[in-house]
């Protein structure tokens, strides 16, 4: 990619990570680790690859985009107000009793969401649908998935794997927000998963591994993955959780708590100070 | 006799029947497509019949992801696998965003027979009641078994059907017979007592008017097809004109038609109401008509409920 355009991604990454952290901390609640962990496949998504509409978010041929693992909507709904699906300053009002921003992802409620989730497993199923749709219809349409790496415990997660693998959904591409925690600890001490690599490919995925924060391995897999036919692509980018705050980096503790009034002022001040540097 | 059709046959015949009308229609199946009668569509619309395998939480939501392009999918497993099994998917993914996804849902109750408790889900439409926005449709024969699907095509919003693998007696008229979801169906009016069925058990009520009316009790029946919405005028008109209830159905008394028919009258008009089901229990496996005996799904034990309640009357 450009440098320009690398640039102009990590500006708007960085703009993710500002409204994800502003969100939880307005709430006093919610997920900031996993949410800063995808806020770099989030900014390529919507300011790179997604085919959307703003004015039209229902918009039929429109490529989809389903966050599998709904806890971390404080990202998605940042994404969305850079995007201008949804005003930045709405993004206060998360997980408050009047909000259209819960605190998992509500497709009936939010302008941008093609999925309710929030539930594991369930939004890959779900991309499944969408992706099968665009076969029978023959659309042209993309259908992506985010999901997390505790959430490939999921039985259905594998469920869904074979089926898109039988049905030959090659329009149909998933991240894996590989950052290795999960609420209850490293995920390979919960109950590991790994190596979801070899497991997708057991499950006759096209199957990528990639650096999840760098900006041209993601342009590369997400190419690939268009090209490739016949089969879906499992994107697993080995990310860090609580990516671009120091003290929630790698840090269990982020999964799902908020920071207080100091906290969130040096998280603030860290990523101005990111956006500086670009 | 009546010709006898299982629900679940009319509901493969009209899937097919009705996928020539509705272009969106789609049918999904996990592994059952021979018993649910879902193969009857597969056979006429191959391209739009996709068997997921033996994974219902996939199916089901695979379902629900169709249905936001668009798509009217019907769902089908057995009631234990749906209801049952996939609650969760149904709820998550399907009530709360009220996608436009129908659950068929066969072999339902205790007339599955041989396969036993594992496999008799008297269970569904307490589960299913408690989704709000769902719709549920309990049709009682083959003919309106046929109308519940057209009218679950026609309807926006999710809705569970319910269909037996049992040949059941055919009641209706095909050429007459117009299903209206949310309105149950007066079968035979009466003033002593209320016969409130759902199901295989309206049949089986009317039997027991004839039983009732040998020892001078003159009872009406009720034919609910729709459990939710529920059709309450009727419900309370009925409570109202014959001072006692009989609810009669092929699931656990708790949960299900009884339950909601107890709810309704005790908010707006408090009579008697005894309730025909399976009495908080598992099945077993066996013969249909000795089941039905065992756990007191007959035209003799509404008869015998029906009578008293209408003894409680004050």
């Amino acid at each position: 990619m450009e440098q320009e355009k690398i640039k102009e991604l990590s500006l708007k990454s960085a703009e993710i990570k500002l409204g994800a952290l502003e969100a939880v901390y307005s709430a006093s609640s919610g997920h900031p680790g996993g949410s800063l962990s995808i806020s770099d496949i989030l900014a390529y998504l919507y300011f790179e690859e997604l085919r959307v509409d703003v004015k039209n978010p229902r918009w039929e041929d429109r490529d989809r985009l389903v966050l599998s693992k709904g806890h971390t909507s404080p990202g998605l709904y940042a994404a969305l107000a850079a995007k201008g699906f949804i005003p930045k300053e709405d993004l206060k009002t998360f997980r408050q009793a009047d909000s259209y921003l819960q605190g998992h992802p509500d497709m009936k409620h939010t302008p941008g969401v093609d999925m309710t989730s929030g539930s594991l497993g369930l939004g890959i199923s779900a991309a499944c649908g969408m992706a099968l749709s665009g076969k029978i219809n023959r659309k042209d349409y993309r259908v992506y998935a985010i999901l997390g790496d505790g959430e490939c415990e999921e039985g259905q997660v594998w469920e869904a794997a074979m089926f898109a693998a039988h049905k030959k959904l090659d329009n149909l591409c998933i991240f894996v927000d590989f950052n290795g925690l999960q609420i209850d600890g490293r995920v390979t001490e919960v109950v590991d998963p790994t190596p979801l690599d070899k497991k997708f490919e057991a499950f006759r995925w096209n199957v990528i591994v990639i650096n999840g924060h760098d900006f041209n391995e993601i342009d590369a897999a997400v190419k690939a993955a268009k090209a490739c036919k016949d089969k879906p692509t499992a994107i697993i980018c080995h990310t860090v959780k609580g990516k671009g705050v120091s003290f929630m980096e790698n840090n269990v503790k982020w999964h799902g708590s908020a920071p207080n009034q100091e906290q969130y002022e040096q998280a603030v001040a860290e990523i101005n100070a990111t956006i500086e540097s670009l | 006799m009546a010709e006898k059709i299982a629900t679940r046959e009319a509901y493969g015949d009209a899937l097919v029947e009705f996928g020539a009308k509705y272009e969106k229609l789609v049918v999904l199946d996990a592994d059952l497509a021979e018993a649910t009668k879902t193969g009857k569509f597969k056979k006429a619309y191959p391209d739009r019949f996709f068997d997921c395998g033996i994974a219902e939480g996939n199916m089901v939501a695979v379902a629900a992801g169709l249905a936001t392009t668009g798509m009217i999918p019907f769902a089908s497993s057995f009631a234990m696998f749906t209801a049952g099994r996939a609650f969760e998917q149904i709820r998550n993914a399907i009530g709360y965003p009220h996608l436009n996804v129908k659950i068929g849902a066969t072999h339902a109750g205790i007339t599955v027979g041989e396969d036993g408790a594992t496999h008799q889900c008297l269970e569904d439409l307490g589960t299913m009641r408690t989704i709000p926005g769902m719709t549920i449709l309990n049709p009682a024969d083959a003919v309106e078994a046929r109308a519940a699907v057209e009218a679950a095509i026609l309807m926006e919003g999710p809705c569970y059907l319910r269909f037996g693998r049992l040949a059941v007696p055919v009641i209706y008229d095909k050429s007459s017979y117009t299903l209206t979801v949310g309105k149950g169906v007066v079968m035979s009016e009466g003033k002593d007592v209320t016969i409130v069925a759902t199901g295989i058990m309206v049949a089986m009520a009317l039997e027991a008017k004839e039983l009732l009316k040998a020892e001078g009790i003159d009872a009406a029946v009720l034919n609910i097809h729709t459990i939710k919405p529920l059709d309450k005028e009727l419900i309370l008109k009925a409570a109202a004109e014959t001072g006692a209830l009989v609810t009669a159905e092929e699931h656990n008394v708790i949960g299900g038609l009884g339950s909601a028919v107890a709810e309704a009258v005790s908010e707006a008009c408090p009579v008697p109401v005894l309730r025909v089901g399976v009495e908080d229990t598992f099945g077993c496996s066996g013969k249909v008509p000795a089941l039905l005996e065992k756990y007191g799904l007959t035209p003799a034990h509404i008869a015998a409920k029906a009578k008293a309640a209408a003894a409680l009357k004050k």
